[in-house]
Order: structure tokens, then sequence, then C-alpha cells
């Protein structure tokens, strides 16, 4: 009776409401100590309480963590909910209470014994994630114990335990062989072990990439296939990752899968149908296009990424950043689906930007006229990014489809007229564009452009306004009129506008002569003089000597007609693409990068490619060859314009429209190299070397080391130039390896001195060390061991010491080495931390390797890939080094470099300066592109290291630096 | 896999946080905070975040943000797909899922969580699998505990987890046997300024209530099963069936859950039951504008349009609107600027109008966007489609249930341009 009485008082402290939300309301004082109190009460219901009131302080994330001594107390109990609780706080709380932790273990390994499944699984989940050093050891045996469990919840419950422990202590779980047991389970008979266990190895997998964790083969598929139907829905989102890993050996067999998979599609869970989708585009790929089943294949496709966009907001945005992977690849699944991707006006910003650019991708003559109502529609709404946009997309349309160009330019006229200032100014920028698709067309659109002149304040539209003033100046009464406003306030311009208005009136200039003598003056006087810009200075200077030596040749190449502009600019590059398909429905497929360019540190991400088409049998794992297939099979006008490329790799500061079609005659060589400066930014790679005007001459007098033939080459544009070199690469020269240094000591070793160095020979990289005893004992039982390391060294096979080793004797040892090893970030990242072991003790000394040991044979990439990942790499992962002391020629420098495996792919040759572009791919995957510049008579070298891991730049460059130097 | 949650009030207030692998420090949030903020309406704010260190999925649901926290890569559907559950199962749960439901059951929340999800990995996230291991909270049995000292958690192992039906708990028993089958169907339409439809879709869901004995299996045929062409299915569904037979065949979870949802695609024509005659427009000069609306039947199917409700947001420069409805009532939101027109039963016979003047600000120009009219209706006893279910038929248990099917059209995101 008297407890149920301190039990009601107790309620009317708390308020009247039975909830949880009472123990939000203790903040008072002395909480830690009441609670303390209540934990050591001797009634049951009092202790659950008040560890009820510590886990909702936790949850809040108050520190709660001194009452651990005291919770932990409370866990030896019957009541399975108490012990849930004191489990959650053990959780949480063990890592900052490691000692406090152990007084657990024993009640874990009790529970892992118990005969209700439920506890025995929840004890050594628990465990799991109790992540103290110490407590893992005591784990290692329930867990082995759980693996086998007869019970199949604690065996799934056992597989997802390892993936914890392997991130705990990785070692650990290798030496007990749980991986085997985790393997195994792969074929247990119940289908959620299996998906757990593929969940767990596949987790695991990704800290080893070179390791063969899931060796998937026929029966293992087959497997898989059989727990894909009966698993939970998560169970098949890991199974069907996993599949999509796999490489069928045939299309029959690729067939096969596929025709297991596809009832997938029907699944309300809309990761199990994307995942599907992924086997679905990877496997499809192997099937010859002319199958029946082929075609089946391709229709199914439609209706599930359809319904996709019915879903949730989140979960369309992440399907139209996949379906616009889709539709990139193989166009022909959504082409006639084009209205789901209509706008609705309450779907989120970031739904309606992605929807607009599929719908863009889509538009085709069929469905154009649709598309352009649409976009007119959206040109009026509320939201200022959305309807910008829209308007771009109006202008990419006409570019794209031809037939509808003039339609275009008729809505994209009455959008001026609006009068709404931002959609004034993206019709103007887009306008400008197609001008130079469709030259000598809808120039008569000119005027309505020039009545809005006043109105531009952003260097985009402002910079395109005078573009359009300057090439059709000869039409434009008022030109110069019109290009003298923007030249009052010249100075407060950005650069961009700066630029266009200085060739604008050129070219002004050498149309209409005689009025505008004093404006060109003008112009190049601000340009020159009064400019602290180098790119305006540079390129002010070429237009005045060229003026001022040879007027019809400055007609020639100011004047000189453009190359037309590709229908598309912003695909994927291909290779990039096909990668981004074999991740559909990953991160990597989000933000459209490969899951190289943002896993961290140096873990090595293998790079996946679509398989080749039916019959061609090529090993999938091998890039090169994969692409190889896989472009030859792309749709066509996929191949991203190089002139584009070639923008960005020189920096330029106006992004010119890409080029395509047939590269322009090349009638001299003064023309030609001319026209990429109006291209937009030549002048920028000539950098800060044409500061005189008597080298500018020179500049200008040479000719480009292009020969003409190289303008056959499919590449277009100023180019070619830029790739000259061909293979011409002389014979390489043997790799470089350091002379060797001591590592250990004899002071350290006991006697033992150790000095080494490493060597790549014949593509193995090998451990080169001299062994000499000191002591006055004999040595034997040499043993040699790596602490894990960034790009997983280790040996190939034991240190082979076959005789004692007598004192003040020496032996050279020559240790083969691979890079399987597990994998770690170390600092610096080439650190190696070593164990050898004789008879007398173990020491451990570490050294650095260079980092050109790693680089592979195979390191020389295509031009063309090489263009595109340049590209494609952001500016932020971009380094810059500098080689001092260094007398070699170019080409010593590239046959030096090439007997390191640094391939020398292009050279080009500017105002005496050598520019290198180079490849070099570490054993890992990791690619690092370099641009080396070289003067003639200057030792100094500029190397500049571009790579999706920046982390290695810096080791790269030390190699560099070593190898150009010995 | 999943290291994090972390539930972000409206506000951008983290009141509550779980960690399933090591904790990750609650500033990662600041990330996400940074984001909403920049994106102004919270539904604006993009679902996958990237930061120097982490990857940041959320959804926004019931007014709180969903935050997860990844390390690896992961698809992000599924973490998605993950958070609604867990949105769902506080529904489910506390009946809503608002801060103040989740606040008042932290611990229970927190032992759901814990049960959801194991490494990163999903463990249980069947409502019916989960309320066997946690009961949900009445108020009954709150007050019982605490007199008893009972708990709230089972003792005993989920029997649906390791079945061939995770979905069904073994030993159901019921005195009325009954199975429920709602057929409801929402019509997304955008109709331009004439009246011509740009694009209409339906998208249909089957929503079962089944309270059966035993382990019922059952059977649900259609009239016309052509007209499902794209079709997502419960798990429960035998996709094999479906494929030779086009009949849904299953033994159903215990209680409600959604049977199939569908897509009936904008190839097909799709029936609009209404149109609108609408003309919207401002004054050149002036602060004003005209607005007159007026809603009649188009394709019926001979049912009643029910539960009319028209929303039209005016541009943020109006000030104020003065409109008569001959039928229904209308209230115009200050703050968000929005025409709320309640109209009630479509009566074919004396068509409902709402019209009047707009006032602008004085000084501001004439609006450049041209606002966009919503239409919420409902029509009962109607699948727009044209779909029927002819029959259910269960096999496994000697019990006659009784049975229903109903239907029902909405309207979904259905807009009309002005």
């Amino acid at each position: 009776m008297q407890e149920w009485a301190s039990q009601l008082c107790e309620n009317r402290q708390f308020g009247s409401k039975m909830t949880d939300s009472k123990y939000f309301t203790t903040t008072k004082k002395g909480e830690i100590f009441e609670l303390k109190a209540e934990l050591n009460s001797d009634k049951k219901e009092k202790k659950k309480e008040a560890v009820k009131k510590v886990i909702a302080s936790m949850t809040v994330g108050k520190d709660v963590s001194a009452l651990f001594p005291d919770v932990v107390n409370c866990m030896q109990t019957d009541n399975l909910e108490l012990k849930k609780l004191v489990y959650l706080y053990l959780m949480n709380y063990a890592k900052s209470q490691p000692d406090m932790a152990i007084m657990a273990v024993n009640t874990f390994v009790k529970d892992c014994e118990d005969p209700n499944p439920l506890i025995r699984a929840l004890a050594v989940r628990t465990m799991g994630c109790i992540r103290v050093d110490k407590i893992t050891e005591y784990l290692c045996e329930p867990l082995r114990k759980c693996l086998k469990d007869e019970d199949p919840y604690v065996r799934k419950t056992a597989a997802v335990c390892v993936a914890k422990l392997h991130d705990i202590n990785a070692q650990l779980v290798e030496d007990q062989g749980f991986l085997d047991t985790l393997k195994d389970l792969i074929s247990d008979s119940n289908p959620m072990v299996v998906a757990n266990a593929v969940a767990a190895l596949s987790e695991i997998a990704e800290s080893h990439p070179n390791s063969n964790l899931l060796d998937l083969n026929p029966q293992t598929i087959n497997k898989l296939l059989t727990a894909l139907n009966e698993c939970t829905e998560w169970g098949q989102i890991f199974i069907l990752d996993c599949l999509a890993n796999y490489t069928p050996r045939d299309d029959r067999e690729s067939q096969s899968i596929c025709e297991r998979v596809t009832p997938r599609l029907s699944h309300a869970n809309s990761a199990v149908v994307l995942s599907a989708v992924k086997v679905l585009m990877k496997f499809m790929e192997m099937l010859p296009k002319d199958l029946d089943y082929y075609g089946t294949l391709l229709k199914k496709l439609a209706p599930p990424l359809v319904t996709l966009l019915s879903a949730e907001p989140e979960l369309q945005y992440v399907a139209l950043r996949n379906i616009n992977l889709i539709v990139q690849r193989r166009p022909e699944i959504l082409k006639h689906e084009m209205k789901v991707f209509f706008v609705k006006y309450n779907d989120p910003i970031y739904v309606k930007l992605e929807k607009l650019d599929i719908m863009i991708r889509l538009a085709s003559q069929a469905n154009i006229a649709q598309v352009l109502a649409e976009l007119k529609e959206y040109a009026t709404e509320v939201d200022v990014d959305f309807v910008r946009k829209a308007v771009r997309a109006i202008g990419r349309c006409a570019i794209k489809v031809e037939q509808s160009a003039e339609r275009c330019v008729s809505t994209l006229l009455d959008l001026i007229q609006t009068k709404v200032n931002y959609v004034v100014q993206e019709a103007i920028v887009v306008i400008k564009d197609i001008f130079r698709k469709y030259p000598n067309k809808y120039e008569s659109v000119i005027a309505t452009l020039c009545e809005n002149l006043d109105s531009l304040d952003e260097p985009e539209a402002r910079a395109a306004m005078i573009w359009i003033v300057g090439e059709y100046a000869e039409r434009i009464d008022n030109a110069d009129e019109l290009l003298e406003s923007f030249l009052e306030g010249f100075h407060d311009e950005s650069t961009q506008v700066q630029l266009q208005l200085l060739t604008a009136i050129v070219k002004l200039f050498l149309k209409k002569p005689t009025e505008t003598q004093e404006l060109v003056q003008q112009v190049l006087s601000l340009a020159t003089q009064d400019s602290d810009n180098p790119d305006l200075r540079d390129r002010g200077y070429i237009y005045w000597r060229l003026l001022s030596t040879d007027p019809v040749a400055a007609k020639e190449v100011v004047l000189a007609e453009k190359p037309l502009i590709s229908e598309e600019t912003d695909l994927i590059e291909p290779t990039l693409l096909e990668e981004l398909i074999c991740h559909i429905g990953t991160l990597a497929s989000v933000y459209h990068k490969p899951p190289s360019a943002f896993v961290e540190g140096s873990r090595g991400v293998q790079h996946k490619r679509l398989p080749g088409s039916a019959g061609s049998g090529e090993s999938v794992e091998s890039p090169d060859t994969g692409s190889a297939a896989g472009v030859s099979d792309a749709p066509p006008a996929v191949i991203p314009s190089q002139g584009d490329l070639l923008g960005d790799l020189l920096n330029l500061d106006l992004t010119p429209p890409a080029t395509t079609g047939p590269p322009p005659p090349a009638t001299s060589g003064m023309q030609l190299g001319a026209m990429d400066l109006l291209g937009g930014g030549l002048d920028s790679l000539l950098g800060g070397d044409l500061g005189g005007s008597s080298a500018m001459g020179a500049g200008f007098g040479a000719p480009p080391a292009a020969p003409a033939a190289s303008f056959s080459a499919p590449v277009s544009g100023g180019l070619d130039d830029l790739f000259d070199l061909g293979g011409g690469v002389g014979m390489p020269m043997g790799a470089y390896s350091p002379p060797k240094t001591v590592w250990l000591p004899a002071m350290k070793g006991k006697g033992l001195e150790i000095s080494g160095t490493f060597a790549r020979r014949a593509g193995v990289i090998q451990m080169e060390m001299t062994l000499t005893n000191k002591a006055m004992s004999v040595m034997t039982d040499f043993a040699i061991q790596f602490n894990r390391n960034s790009f997983g060294l280790a040996p190939a096979g034991p240190l082979q010491v076959l005789t004692p080793l007598s004192p003040n004797q020496s032996i050279e040892v020559t240790l083969p080495l691979n890079t399987v090893g597990p994998v770690m970030k170390m600092d610096p990242l080439n650190n190696l931390q070593v164990a050898v072991k004789n008879n007398i003790d173990v020491f451990y000394f570490s050294c650095q390797y260079p980092i050109s040991m790693l680089f592979v044979e195979d390191g020389k990439m295509e031009r063309q890939v090489f263009l595109a990942t340049w590209k494609d790499i952001s500016n932020d992962n971009e380094a810059q080094f500098q080689i001092k002391d260094c007398h070699l020629s170019s080409d010593a420098v590239s046959n030096k470099l090439q007997g390191s495996n640094i391939f020398t792919i292009a050279k080009r040759t500017v105002d005496g300066q050598d520019m290198l572009y180079q490849s070099t791919k570490l054993s890992n995957g990791i690619w690092v592109l370099a641009e080396l510049r070289v003067q003639t008579g200057n030792p100094t070298f500029t190397v500049c290291l571009k790579c999706r891991a920046p982390e290695v730049s810096q080791c790269v460059f030390q190699s560099y630096d070593a190898v150009l130097k010995n | 896999m999943i290291n994090s949650l972390f539930l972000i009030s409206h506000s951008g207030d983290i009141f509550l946080e779980k960690h399933w692998k090591s904790v990750i420090s609650r500033s990662v949030c600041d990330y996400f905070l940074e984001a909403k903020e920049k994106a102004g309406d919270p539904e604006n704010v993009a679902p996958v975040l990237q930061t120097p260190h982490h990857y940041l999925i959320s959804i926004y649901r019931g007014k709180l943000f969903f935050l997860s926290v990844t390390q690896t890569e992961v698809p992000p559907l599924f973490v998605i797909e993950f958070l609604h559950r867990v949105a769902d199962t506080f529904q489910d749960y506390f009946g809503d899922c608002s801060e103040v439901l989740i606040k008042e059951n932290t611990v229970t929340v927190y032992e759901l969580l814990e049960e959801m999800l194991d490494n990163g990995f999903p463990l249980a996230t069947e409502s019916n699998v989960l309320k066997e291991m946690i009961r949900p909270p009445t108020i009954l049995r709150s007050v019982v505990n605490t007199l008893t000292g009972g708990s709230n958690v089972g003792g005993t192992l989920p029997t649906g987890q390791l079945s061939n039906v995770p979905w069904r708990r073994a030993g159901v028993k019921y005195t009325n046997n009954e199975a429920y089958f709602d057929v409801i169907e929402e019509i997304d339409a955008i109709l331009d300024k004439s009246g011509t439809t740009v694009f209409a879709e339906i998208q249909g869901v089957i929503e079962a209530c089944v309270k059966l004995t035993g382990m019922p299996d059952l059977t649900l045929s259609f009239m016309n099963p052509r007209l499902l062409d794209d079709v997502s299915f419960h798990p429960c569904v035998r996709f094999k069936r479906w494929e030779s037979e086009h009949v849904l065949s299953f033994i159903p979870p215990d209680g409600n859950f959604r049977l199939m949802s569908y897509h009936v695609s904008s190839q097909n024509l799709v029936a609009i039951p209404v149109y609108v005659k609408q003309n919207i427009s401002f004054l050149e000069t002036g602060s004003c504008g005209r607005l007159d609306i007026t809603i009649g039947p188009k394709q019926t199917m001979g049912k009643t349009v029910e539960s009319l409700m028209v929303t039209i947001p005016m541009p943020k420069s109006v000030l104020s609107v003065n409109l008569t409805a001959t039928q229904g009532t209308y209230t115009f939101d200050l703050t968000t600027k929005v025409v709320l027109w309640d109209v009630g039963k479509l009566n074919p016979q004396k068509l409902p109008n709402l019209r009047g003047s707009i006032s602008i600000q004085t000084g501001a120009p004439k609006p450049e966007e041209n606002p966009s009219i919503n239409i919420d209706m409902k029509l009962q006893q109607l699948a727009i489609s044209g779909l029927k279910v002819s029959r259910l038929d269960m096999y496994g248990e000697k019990y006659k249930p009784f049975k229903g099917v109903k239907y029902v059209t909405k309207a979904g995101k259905f807009q009309v341009r002005t």
C-alpha cells in the first residue's frame, strides 16, 4: 500500500501526463545526483524509470556519462526492456569509459549463450557496437559461435557484426578467419542471412579495393538470385548492388540474369527498382541488339522510371539525376515519355531544374512544339533560377533541333518584349549562341536586341551583346556609338566584358576603318596602358602590333570565319558516363562524378566499366579495353567537343561554345595561331612571356609547331598542334631508383644494420636491402612484415635470407612486393612502417618509398581521355610545383620520365617554351595528369599536377624532382 | 551505410540524434542548416548534400527534417526510403509524426530506431514485426505499466522476421473476419489557359484493411487488368501469378497496408472531371486587377464532384482581394497571399463562380508571373481510370469473411495555368 502511495506521489511530481516528455523537464542542477540515487534504488520500477530518464537525456545530447557505473549495474536483469535500455546506453558511452565497459563483458558473454535466440542476437549485436579494443578481444569467441548458430536470426545478426568488428579492427577479423565464415554464409539456407552476409562483405570490400572478397561465379550468382526473391526489400538492394559487380560470361548468362531481375522493377521500394535498373542497364550491354529480348527489355525499363517520378520529391530528385544519365546513354528508353518531365509549379526547385535538363535532352523534332510551349510557360514563373534556366533551355533547343530554330528565336523575342530584366539578359546570351550556330540567318533581330542595351547589367549578357555588336558591326549603323557607350566605364567592367569589348572594337575598326580610328586607339590604350590585367594587356598588345604591322593579316586573323558550335554542350564525357552507368543509384550518380572523385583518402576505387557487347569476350576489369568497346557502341554526338576542352585546359576567361564539324582550313600558320586567339584565350597560354613587344613579334614570326598534316585528325580546331607529338618518344631509360639509405642503424637494431631502397624492375616493385651484422653473434631466422600503408604494399613472399648472417658479414636481399595488402592512409602518404624479426629480437623502422615505384606500365592515357579527364577534374585538385636547377632538354625529360612510367602524351611548343602533357597511373588505379613546362635556357621547370586524389600530388612531385635530377 | 540520424525541427532546432556507428558531432548539421537558410522554403532544401567528410541525406516530413549522415558510398534512394519508413513508423506508433509527439515518446523512439537499423543496415522495418517487439504506447498501457512494473518491450522472438512471409505474424485471431479494399485514384494534370490538357496521368493505389484469422491466401481479380501496365506491389504479391494470369495472389499482412500502386500513363487518355473558365488579369497602370473563375463538370462519369476546393497563390505584391463567391466561402491569407475557395459540391445546374477585384501595393509594378490555380476534389464510387475489381477469393481458411471494395477518385497535383 505504501509503495502504491509513493508511486502516486512520484506521478504527481512528473505532472499528470504519462509521457516521456517529462524527462525533458529536469534540467536542474542536481540532476545527475538525483538520477544516481534513483539508479541505485531497490525498486525495479524506479530503476527502469531512471534509466529511461538517462536515455532521454542522452538522446538530446546531454552528457550523462558520469552515470556509467550506476547504469551498468542495472544490466543484470531479467527485464528485457531494461536490458535493452542499458545496452543502448553502453553503446553510446563505452568509448569514453573503456575500463568501465569491461565490467559489462561477462554479462554479454553469458547472454550469448542464452537459450532465447533474441537475447543471443541482442548480445552479439550490442557487443559489436561497443567500439573499444579491449572488448573486441572478448567478442571473437561468442561471435564465432553465433555465426554458426542454429537460429537464422542470430546468424544474420552475427553477419553484420563481422562488418562492425572489421570497422574497429580489420586485422583481427582477417586473422580470426571471420571473412571466410562470412563468405560461407552466402550459401546459407536462409535468404535473410544471405542478404546480410552480402551486405557485410560489400561494406568490408569497400575498404579493400583490390581484395576479391565477393568472388562472384555462376554458382554464387545463382544463390544470390534465389535469395533475391525471398529476402526483404533492403536485402534485395544489397543483393542487386552486388550482382551489378558481376560480369557474365556470355550473352546467354546475361539474359538469364536480366530475366530473373526484371520482376524487381515492380517493387514498391524505389531503391530496389533503381538497383534493378542498374543491373539491367549494365547487363544489357552484352546482349546483341537484334535479339528480341533486347527490345522487350528496353520497353520494360520505361514504366518503372516514370513511376519513380510520382514518389516523394526527395526520391524524384535522385531518380531524375539517374534518369539524366540513362537518357544520355540510351535515349530510346524514354523518348516517348517527355510529358512526365513537365514541371509542376509546386515541385521543389531542385526537382524543377532537373526536369528541365532532361526535357532538353529528350527534345527532338517530334516533340519540339510541346517542349517550346512548356518552356515559354516556365519563363513566366516566379523562381528566378528556374526562369533563367528555362530561357537558356529555349536557346539550347534552337541549337539542338534545327527545324525549331526559327520558332525558338521568335519565342525568345517575345520574352525580350516582357522587359523582365533577367529574362532579357538570359535571352541575349543564348541568342549569341544561336547566331554562332546559324550564321547569317537571324540577324534581323539585332535591332530588337540593341534596344535593350541599357538594361543589361550582368557581365555575361553584356559580353554577349558586345560580341553581337562587334560581329555584325557592318549591319548596325550606330555600332560605334553603342560600343563607345560601353567604353566609358571600361575599368569597372569585368575582365570578360573588357576582353570582349577590345575584340569587338578591333572588329569594328577592321570593318569601318575610317570612322573608328579614334575609338580603337582609345580602347588599345585603355587595355595596354591603364590595365593591370595581363590577359587584357597581352591581347591589346597583340592587336596593336598586328594592326600596326600588317592590317591585311589582321583582317584575316580577326575576321576569320569562326567554327560552328556543336549541338549539345553539356554532355558527360563518354568514359565517365559509362562509369556512372555502372554506379546508378549511388551517390556518384547523384553528383555525376566518379566515386574516386569523392571517396576519402587514398583508398583506391576500382573504376567500373560497362561490359562489351556480345561475343567480344573482353575482360571488363581492364579499363582500356572496356572503354574502347563501350565507346564504339555509344550513341552518336556524345563526343565532347575538343575546343571546349582545350578552353578549360588553358583556363579561358570566356568559355566559347564548342566546335564541331570539319576543322577550319589552315591557310597559313599565322592565321592558325591567331584563330584560337579569337576563340578566346591563347593569350593566357602565352602568359607573361609577351611582356616586351620584340618578344611578341618573334612569337608571331615563328611558325607554329604543328605540321599541317595533323589537321586530318578528327580532333578539331587549334588543338592539334598541342598533340603533334604522336608516339615520338625515344627509347626509355631504366626506372629511377634512389640510392640506399640506412633505415635501421646498428645501434637500434641490436647490431643489425639495414640499409635499403626501392626499385621497380620489369613491373615488379622490389625492396632492395643490405643487411649487415655488426654484432658479435650469428643472426638467423629473418622475417619481415609491413604495417598497413597508403597503397597496400605488402611483401609478395617471405624474406629470403637462406644462410645465417655471421658477424661483420653483409648480405643483399631483394624482396618483391605487391599492392594487395591492407590499406591505411599514412602521413606522409609514402611512409612505410616495417618490422624485421631475427633470432635476437623484432625491430621496427619506417622508411619512405618514392611513389614512382607505384607507377604502372600501362599508365599512358589516350589523348582524348586525357583531355576529357583534365577537364573533368576540378581546379581545386590542381597543384603546381617548381623543379629547380634542371638542365635537360624537353626530349631528354620525357625520355627520363618515361623510364619511370610517366608517359608524355603530347608536346606543344609555344614561344620557346615546351609544354609536355603527361599521365601516370598508380598501382591502385589513381591517375595523375601533368603539364610540365620547360623553357629552353631556364633551369626551373614548372609542373602542374591534376589528380582526383590530390593528396598524392606532393609525392608525385617529389618523384618528378628525384627522377629528373638523377 | 547510415551512420547517424538527426531530427531537426522546422526552425532548425536539432532535438534528437541517434548514432549507429561511432558518434558524429552534431556540428555536421551546420552544413545542412546553412543550406536550409539558403533555400528559404524548407521544401526546397536539396535532399543530398556533400560536406568535406560526410554526406547528408534528408527528407522533409510533417514539418520535420530527418537528416541522415553517411561516410561511405551508399545508395541515396535506400537512405531516403528508409527515412520515410522511419517517419511512417512514428506515424503508426504515435498517430502523427510531429516534434511534440516524438519528444513525448523519446525512449520508444530510441528503442524503435535501435530495432530498425543495426550498424547502418535495416533490421526490422515491417510495422507488425516492430509492434511485436516494441508495443505502441497507449494511455492505458502506460498507466498499467507504471503500476505493475510491466514493460512495453516484447520478450518473444519476432516470428515474422524469419518466416517466408515476414510481413505477417503467426497466430492472428479475429472474431469478425473482414477484408476491405480501397481503390484510390489521383489525377495529376496540367491544363493550359484555354483548358486543353497539357499533361495528365493517374496515380492509383489499392489500400487494404485485412483482419483475417490464421494464414489466409487471397486472390483479387480485376474486370480489366490490362489497364495496369505499370505497377508496384507490396512484397506479399506473387509476381509470377500476376505476369501469367493478371490476378493479385497474396498472403496479406495483418491490418492496414498498401497492396499495390499503379500508374496509368499519359499515353492513355485521362478523363478530366471538371473544366475551369478563368480570367486573372492585372492592369498595366493603377494598382489593381480582376479575377473571375467559373468551374463546371466535364467528364464525371455520372458522379457528383464533391469537396471541391480551389487554391490560388497570388503574386507577392498583392495586398488584398475583394471577391464574391456564388457558392461556398473564400479566404485570403495575408502572409502567404493564397486565395482559398472552399466550394463544396459542384452543382451542374448552377455553376459556382468567384469574381471580384484584386488590389496591389501602390507603386509595385504589374506582377510578371501568372498565378496558377490548384483544384482539389473528390468523386465517390468511381475509379476514373475505369479499373474494377471483379472478385476476391480466399483459400487456406474455412470461415467466410466480410468483403468490400470502395472506389474514390481525387485530384492529385491538378493545376490550371492562367
